[in-house]
């Protein structure tokens, strides 16, 4: 260290007033390219188009029980089910702990609901199953009324969910999302 | 640089002194592509590093012309796709040349590799170029990969979509890493639009890698089949026209079955779903990647948890950067040992086995088999590689490569001189 340093500025370890300008700048220099860099990443994010989250209502009155239809919401495809007696019996008939995911994923609901048959639906429509139809494995679109549970069966991968879309075998980790949804009249489902 | 066996670049005329003094250039050249020192011994498994930069420049240039007609979005791709085959002169040429171009490349890519594991290529003082090559391979697939998405069919898009999610098996950031990759809530046009541009972007990443590996092997020099270091100038020649004669013949040879591909077989590699435009309401019965990522695709359906999968099939490829140091044997080549070669063999065999099950339907016996060669995958390289170090009784080395391919008491000048006219040097 110079004379000066060691008179005007340092103390007993030796620290400069150079090391501490030296430190500052870097950090200085190290937050502005970190705030240059962030527009460079940010701009790959959903614009504001694809954010303006767009809610549909589809007409349910031509569908009888046992059918489905498929439709389209933020590009992915919403199946609205009349589920069977059958269906619904069968999925009220499952030990929660048979569940691999014990979560509803019902946005209706708290997050923290269990994955009972009823949690998969809204209260007093539990016939209807509105679902995400997208596998939460990879992300492909499973095929109704298929597979060992007669829920729906991925082709992909091989997952297998029951009548509620909740995960039953295969790698998928979770049930399948219920998206927001609501009964405006009878026979009208908002989504979104 | 074991570099002074032959004379180096010595400007000739008054411009290229002049030249030389300012820009060395052409010395540049001439010393690492024609007086540069190769192993006398190198054989035809030693060709596919120029092969592979000849398939660099093929997919780079027809990429760039292709991109000269191709239209970037959801609702136009597969209509400019189509156009390029029907409407552009020599489009159907150019397409297939480039598609089958990326099986071709990774073909040589696959062979190269295996032979630096055949031949102990990693091991020092060659690890630094065995990684650069990996991470090669690592920028090869994301190039393919983004590729494949570009002509926007069925399998393009929901091979985008399962590829795009395996990232939402990252713990608590995982959806909105998926979602900051789409641009949106599925694969759609933003995603075809960024893939497009680093579809076009990463070629020139992988051609300033190659110039780093290529520096990086000039520094230290081939391997060759004995695996014993070049010692004096009787056991090297000059690379032309020695190397560039042999690479040339065998680019030529390549290029022949490359072009039986292109004018007999165009879409034998490729799926034929890939001809239906992409839906995003409906995923195909079976989804398969193209035929070079079969082997990971196996990897990551053997394991039945969405994340373990995932790192088991990055780290299929992971494993590759630590082998030089997971090999413990003082051997290079698998030459002169008898029980590595052996399995290597295996490990051929089991890659391609994984390959064959990646193709088939994710059920039954098919996963119990992708299970036990995952598995077995992993074990060759994190247990049998370090074990066989310790127990193998390697075969005795020769004491040089001349010593071993040059008749006994050649003395100075090789024998086989008819095979090697031009060292008059």
């Amino acid at each position: 260290m110079t004379a000066a340093a060691g008179a005007g500025h340092g103390d007993a370890e030796g620290v400069t007033r150079r090391d501490f300008l030296l430190i500052a700048t870097g950090a200085f220099a190290a937050v502005g390219a970190a705030a240059t860099a962030w527009p460079f990443i940010d701009q790959m994010n959903p614009d504001a188009a694809a954010l303006a989250l767009a809610s549909i209502e589809v007409d349910i009155s031509g569908v009888e029980q046992g059918q489905s239809i498929i439709v389209n919401w933020r590009g992915k495809p919403v199946v609205i089910r009349y589920r069977t007696e059958k269906e619904m019996q069968e999925s009220k008939q499952v030990p929660l702990d048979d569940l691999k995911d014990p979560l509803a994923r019902n946005d209706n609901l708290a997050p923290d609901a269990p994955a009972t048959d009823v949690n998969r639906t809204i209260p007093g429509k539990e016939e209807w199953m509105v679902m995400i139809q997208v596998c939460t494995h990879l992300g492909c679109i499973p095929l109704g009324q298929q597979g060992e549970f007669g829920g729906w069966f991925c082709p992909c991968h091989g997952s297998q969910y029951d009548t509620a879309g909740r995960i039953r075998f295969g790698p998928a980790p979770e049930n399948m999302y219920i998206p927001p949804y609501s009964f405006t009249t009878d026979t009208v489902i908002r989504v979104g | 640089m074991q570099h002074d066996y032959f004379p180096r670049y010595e400007p000739k005329s008054g411009f290229g002194k002049w030249m030389d003094a300012r820009l060395p250039a052409t010395r540049l050249m001439y010393d690492s592509f024609v007086a540069y020192p190769v192993p006398r011994n190198l054989n035809y498994w030693y060709t596919f590093g120029g092969i592979l930069s000849l398939m660099l420049g093929v997919q780079i240039l027809t990429g760039v012309v292709l991109a000269m007609h191709y239209v970037a979005s959801a609702d136009m791709a597969f209509e400019s796709v189509e156009k390029i085959m029907r409407d552009v002169n020599y489009g159907w040429l150019l397409r297939y040349i480039h598609s089958n171009g990326a099986s071709m490349f990774f073909l040589a890519a696959y062979i190269h590799i295996f032979r630096g594991l055949y031949y102990g290529s990693y091991k020092a003082p060659r690890e630094v170029l065995w990684i650069l090559g990996v991470i090669i391979l690592l920028l090869m697939m994301a190039t393919a990969f983004m590729g494949y998405v570009l002509p926007w069919g069925q399998m393009s898009f929901w091979g985008a979509t399962v590829i795009t999610n395996l990232f939402s098996a990252i713990p608590l950031v995982g959806n909105a890493i998926t979602t900051w990759l789409w641009g949106g809530f599925t694969v759609g046009d933003p995603t075809l639009n960024r893939f497009f541009s680093l579809h076009y972007l990463l070629p020139f990443m992988i051609a300033g890698v190659v110039v780093l590996h290529i520096w990086a092997l000039h520094m230290t020099g081939q391997t060759n089949p004995t695996g014993v270091e070049v010692k004096s100038k009787q056991d090297v020649v000059p690379f032309s026209p020695h190397a560039t004669m042999k690479d040339g013949f065998a680019m030529a040879l390549f290029l022949i079955l490359f072009a039986y591909f292109v004018f007999y077989l165009p879409n034998y590699l490729g799926h034929s779903d890939n001809y239906i435009k992409a839906n995003p309401l409906q995923t195909p019965n079976h989804i398969v990647p193209e035929w070079y990522l079969l082997p990971f695709y196996a990897i990551l359906r053997s394991i039945p948890n969405k994340l373990l999968g995932v790192i088991a099939m990055f780290g299929s490829i992971g494993v590759l950067f630590f082998v030089p140091w997971l090999d413990t044997s003082r051997v290079r080549s698998a030459v002169y040992r008898p029980l590595y070669k052996q399995f290597f063999w295996i490990l051929v065999i089991v890659a391609i086995g994984l390959g064959y099950l990646g193709s088939q339907p994710p059920e039954g016996g098919y996963v119990i088999a992708a299970r036990i060669l995952t598995v077995y995958y992993f074990l060759h390289f994190l247990v049998i590689v370090p074990l066989l170090g310790l127990f193998e009784t390697p075969r005795q080395r020769p004491a040089s490569i001349a010593e071993a391919v040059l008749p006994p008491g050649g003395g100075g000048q090789p024998a086989a001189s008819a095979a090697a006219p031009e060292t008059r040097g």
